[in-house]
């Protein structure tokens, strides 16, 4: 981290990267967003936006039970909890004939409504409101090596399985003729994004998480023609958006991770506009 | 480095190779949807699967994949006996259910599904190439570079089915194309499933309605309501009895009164 904080001070000597804060949580930028850029792709093609909402909502419940058993820091709770619902999902969705969306619903909702519940039992939710909208600059340096480890985790998944992922997104029966299991597929993306959503969730916010997973694949889809310049696209926009958010919130004094979702929103309609001038 | 399968295989067919398929039977929650098929399927043959709507047809297909739960067998036996087992499947979907506005070009559809190198990050020459040379027997080459979701309907049928052939499959597996096609695209559909099956090492099972185009393209037909309740070539089974009850449609009477069939011969009836 020392490095890190080094090469920021020679290479942007600028007054927004001074702080120890700042410089962290441009290094977190730097290793989320892609992520973010990268799982996004899939979302938006499996139409899953629903769903990583309902993930995100789900840190709710997480952090109660975090809190019933008495856990210092709720992250483990969380993830357990969003991996088991992730996986709830998947298994009703395939064994009853009702309506994604529907069961998506009922779901998001009993998982909300039991952490609110639990949470604000004597009247103490306020204090779990960062969790709402997501605190970027505490990142600590111990966490951003979490983030680290993360980022490495997603890439060797996304190479190794993206092909299939693509394949099953585009046709179920396509690719089951070619050997794929749709199933395990499906449960390994929904674990993945599960995971990736509730570790960042207290940086970003659970109201507006959703949005950084979406609205960057949306907008790389309104420019690119195919797979690589979707990605490309997609994690450039991640970023900038990440980048300009980071520094506009630190002058303007506002929430880091909503600033950043405003400025992808901004992409996104510049990219619209290209769509319907030269598409 | 893979040998070149279509090499080896493309030319004449040998109609020696059999594909088995035994006592299939599919029922799904307490209905009973298909019940003891029995098929034999030749290399060479073009397949036609007819019969009544709810009748089973894409059931079968879709058991045949592994997509659902079914009881039964299904053997490839290979003419010089090198190879039996499960046969290789091929398999060309109806329509694909991703939205138009998805950034994949044909070239990533092929890639994604040939090989392991994330098609975010690289194509392999050697694959492009045989992508390109797969869709130019289809005279679908101009497509390589192009979004599948602004494709038309006839010009995502060609790419689907070059698709399937890649590799070579022993048995392929393919719907009637629905909507969105007219009956000059219907007939230039059967002419290049039978140009297929004339040109490759494989057999095709097609799920058919065209009762027309039937009858002047396939080899054999298979009256599908249930179970196997007829099957032969088309004379044959256009000419049974039970079949022409069955479905005494618009259809079925333009197909039989518009051609003479020849006497029927050795209808197999269960």
């Amino acid at each position: 981290m020392t490095f890190w904080h080094v090469v920021i001070q020679h290479i942007l000597p600028f007054e927004w990267a001074q702080p120890m804060f700042m410089k962290n949580a441009l290094l977190a930028i730097l290793l989320l967003t892609p992520i973010f850029g990268l799982l996004g792709t899939m979302v938006v093609n499996w139409r899953m936006a629903f769903f990583s909402d309902a993930i995100g909502h789900s840190a709710l419940t997480g952090i109660a039970i975090g809190v019933i058993f008495g856990f210092a820091d709720p992250l483990w709770a969380m993830i357990i909890f969003a991996v088991v619902l992730a996986i709830a999902i998947s298994l009703v969705r395939n064994l009853t004939n009702a309506a994604t969306d529907t069961i998506i619903g009922v779901f998001s909702a009993a998982a909300v409504a039991l952490g609110i519940v639990i949470l604000s039992q004597g009247g103490g939710f306020a204090k779990y409101s960062r969790f709402l909208i997501g605190d970027f600059l505490s990142i600590s340096p111990r966490e951003v090596g979490l983030l680290a480890l993360v980022f490495c985790g997603v890439l060797i998944f996304w190479i190794v399985i993206y092909n299939r992922l693509l394949l099953v997104s585009i046709s179920p029966s396509l690719a089951r003729s070619r050997g794929i299991n749709i199933q395990k597929m499906e449960i390994v993306f929904t674990v993945v994004m599960a995971v990736i959503v509730t570790v960042s969730i207290q940086w970003v916010g659970i109201l507006i998480i959703n949005s950084l997973l979406v609205i960057p694949a949306a907008a790389a889809r309104n420019i690119a023609n195919d797979v690589r310049q979707y990605h490309i696209v997609s994690v450039l926009i991640t970023l900038l958006a990440g980048i300009t958010g980071l520094i506009g919130s630190y002058y303007w004094g506002t929430a880091t991770g909503a600033t950043i979702v405003l400025f992808a929103v901004f992409i996104y309609l510049l990219t619209l506009f290209c769509r319907f001038r030269f598409g | 480095m893979m040998p070149d399968v279509r090499g080896l295989r493309q030319g004449k067919a040998c109609g020696l190779c059999c594909t088995r398929i035994e006592n299939f039977s599919v029922t799904l929650n307490h209905v009973e949807i298909l019940r003891n098929v029995n098929l034999h399927i030749h290399c060479g043959e073009l397949t036609a699967l007819i019969g009544p709507n709810g009748g089973g047809k894409t059931t079968l297909l879709r058991a045949m994949l592994d997509e659902i739960p079914h009881r039964g067998n299904i053997r490839f036996l290979d003419a010089k006996g090198h190879r039996s087992g499960k046969p290789l499947i091929g398999y060309v979907p109806q329509r694909l259910n991703f939205d138009s506005g998805a950034p994949v070009s044909v070239r990533d559809l092929f890639a994604a599904s040939r090989s392991r190198i994330p098609v975010w990050f690289a194509h392999s020459h050697r694959l492009v190439q045989q992508a390109r040379d797969g869709l130019a027997h289809f005279q679908a080459e101009k497509l390589l570079n192009r979004r599948v979701g602004d494709l038309s309907g006839g010009e995502l049928q060609r790419v689907l089915m070059a698709l399937a052939l890649e590799p070579l499959p022993d048995l392929l597996l393919m719907d009637e194309p629905v909507a969105g096609v007219d009956h000059k695209g219907m007939e230039l559909f059967y002419r290049l499933v039978a140009d297929l099956r004339q040109h490759y090492d494989l057999a095709v099972i097609l799920v058919s309605h065209d009762l027309d185009l039937v009858a002047r393209y396939a080899d054999r037909v298979v009256y599908l309501n249930k179970t196997v309740q007829c099957t032969g070539k088309p004379a044959e089974v256009f000419e049974n009895r039970n079949v022409v009850q069955a479905l005494s449609v618009g259809q079925w009477d333009a197909a039989l009164v518009n051609r003479q069939f020849p006497q029927n011969g050795g209808v197999t009836q269960q």
